[in-house]
């Protein structure tokens, strides 16, 4: 069984996930995960060895269609629903240490 | 008037589909305001809908077999041009560049989408208490919960806003709200109806499926939104079931397993339904015995690692830089940051966290590899219980409709899919269907659930199970 989840590990998972998240929500969440990581130790403790993992409910891999040329998602219809658009493409903040 | 009848007036012309259209819209505005099932009626469009399914009768051509039913789509499915909140600030606004492919085939048939329902946000949830736009109420007791996700789904067509409603199910996200509101409302088999623009929550078990006031309407349902798709690679390669053809048929002989570990904890008048249904069923000449599916009992563990693992990353998309809202930030990831904490709510949040957690280092093996092969053990004892039996039998809930801010505590939340979870890591079809009421009066749901592509003889329990509640009995 793994340790109990602790206030460290939440705020990391949510930097992990690009979650802003305040010291109050960190208190909260660390309480309500750590109780249903509890309720998974049932399945944590379940003995599978030579237990196959599934990971899908299909038999189904590599689904591939004809190379064949089919109409596209129009670009203007898209950029319209960005929140920053400039020269055709979205606008992001900088990504890097560069000059803005 | 069910779907049914609907269509076959509008294609015979004793009906027109603008008519059948302006008696649901008047049934919204006069009652949506205090249930608040729709996100969003579009009214223009489904009156241009409507006019031009009448005046193609009037040429003499076949509308198709949902000629002129009303149909509330959940807020999860894409609509071109028209607003798709999954629910969620984050989503606030959007207008997708195309619809999704049940919305298609639902227009090609003839149908006509009234509006987008409510739900919890992501479809996550089991009581629409989650949705950034306020809950919906239960239609038959406004101080109660309709279940969730699709809550808006099921309020919709229980209370006669529309005949037919789609939802998505993931844990029982259609079942579940169809049990506490009284209505019916099926999961097909994994791959059955393409996800081609159902915004995505966990994707190895999503699925769309019909809500409706029978169990023949859900077959139409299904058998409009169903078969093949090559814009999604889930999709199964094969043709719709055909269901409707079986409601007619009777139960003799079929093998119906009633599913021990899933009555456990169950409220006890929920439990005496599940019982009368078996007893109605043996009447009706079904062989009814004692089904154990020992694995079921993992369900709920190994659903909420494997579900929010699969949500934290289908929900990574929800960056601020392409569609959505964005609150700006001096640098890229502080505008992830910043936008993802301000656009999901919390129960969002804390299945982001909880797989980003299932799927870290030091931690997959333990929780999402653990989980995986449960889902094995459960797919192996379905298939045992399925050599015995033709469809296995419990509730759908284990209660009935409960109370806005019961169940606060999230999970205490998440054991309520305890009955409906199963079907979904095994990929299996099960449909819930109404049958009679507890005590207090609220709706109780009974579930048929049924091997891979065992939609057939499901429907053929499922329509038993409806006369046998039309037929009163000793209830």
């Amino acid at each position: 069984m793994p340790e109990r989840l602790t206030r460290e590990d939440v705020a990391h998972v949510a930097y992990l996930a690009r979650l802003d998240i305040t010291d109050d929500e960190i208190e909260l969440y660390t309480e309500q995960l750590a109780a249903v990581l509890d309720h998974a130790a049932d399945v944590a403790a379940l003995d599978t060895s030579g237990v196959p993992p599934t990971a899908h409910p299909l038999p189904i891999s590599n689904v591939l269609r004809d190379d064949v040329v089919t109409p596209s998602l129009d670009r203007d219809e898209v950029l319209a629903q960005a929140p920053a658009v400039e020269d055709q493409r979205f606008r992001v903040p900088r990504i890097l240490g560069e000059a803005p | 008037m069910t779907a049914v009848e609907i269509a076959a007036g509008v294609r015979a012309g004793t009906t027109t589909a603008r008519q059948v259209l302006e008696s649901h819209l008047s049934a919204i505005a006069a009652r949506d305001p205090e249930l608040h099932a729709f996100n969003l009626v579009i009214t223009d469009e489904a009156r241009q809908a409507a006019d031009a399914v009448d005046l193609l009768v009037a040429k003499g051509a076949d509308p198709g077999p949902l000629a002129g039913v009303p149909v509330a789509l959940k807020d999860n499915m894409c609509t071109r041009g028209v607003p798709t909140t999954c629910s969620s600030r984050i989503l606030e606004g959007w207008r997708p560049p195309y619809d999704a492919t049940v919305v298609e085939r639902i227009v090609a048939a003839g149908g006509i989408v009234v509006g987008k329902t409510n739900l919890d946000e992501f479809a996550m949830g089991s009581s629409t208490e989650n949705s950034a736009f306020g809950p919906t109420r239960n239609p038959h007791d406004l101080t109660r919960v309709p279940g969730g996700s699709s809550g808006g789904s099921a309020a919709a067509v229980a209370a006669g806003f529309a005949p037919l409603a789609l939802g998505s199910d993931t844990g029982g996200s259609i079942r579940q709200p169809a049990a506490l509101c009284g209505v019916v409302g099926m999961k097909p088999t994994y791959g059955v109806v393409s996800r081609y623009g159902l915004v995505a929550f966990a994707s190895s078990l999503d699925q769309i499926g019909p809500f409706a006031t029978t169990v023949e309407d859900a077959a139409l349902l299904l058998e409009v939104t169903g078969g093949h798709d090559p814009r999604d690679s889930t999709s199964l390669d094969r043709s719709a079931p055909a269901v409707v053809q079986e409601v007619r048929k009777g139960v003799e002989g079929l093998r119906v397993g009633v599913v021990r570990e899933l009555l456990e904890g169950v409220d006890p008048d929920v439990a005496a339904r599940v019982h009368d249904v078996a007893d109605a069923l043996t009447a009706a000449g079904a062989k009814v015995d004692d089904a154990s599916v020992p694995a079921t009992v993992y369900g709920v563990s190994a659903y909420y690692l494997i579900a929010p693992a699969e949500a934290s990353s289908n929900l990574a998309r929800y960056d601020g830089v392409r569609y959505g809202a964005r609150v700006d930030g001096p640098d890229i990831n502080a505008m992830y940051g910043a936008t993802r904490a301000a656009g999901f709510g919390p129960e969002v949040k804390r299945r982001i966290m909880l797989g980003t957690y299932a799927l870290s280092a030091g931690y997959y093996d333990a929780y999402y590899g653990q989980a995986q092969r449960t889902r094995t053990l459960i797919i192996r004892d379905f298939d045992a219980a399925y050599e015995r039996f033709d469809v296995l039998l419990s509730p759908t809930s284990p209660t009935t409709a409960f109370e806005f801010g019961a169940k606060s505590d999230p999970l205490t939340m998440y054991l309520s899919d305890v009955c409906t979870i199963p079907s979904n890591l095994a990929g299996h079809p099960a449909i819930s269907v109404p049958f009679r009421t507890d005590g207090a009066g609220l709706p109780v749901g009974v579930q048929v659930m049924a091997p891979a592509l065992g939609e057939p003889v499901m429907f053929r329990v499922a329509a038993a199970i409806e006369r046998a509640a039309q037929s009163g009995g000793d209830q």
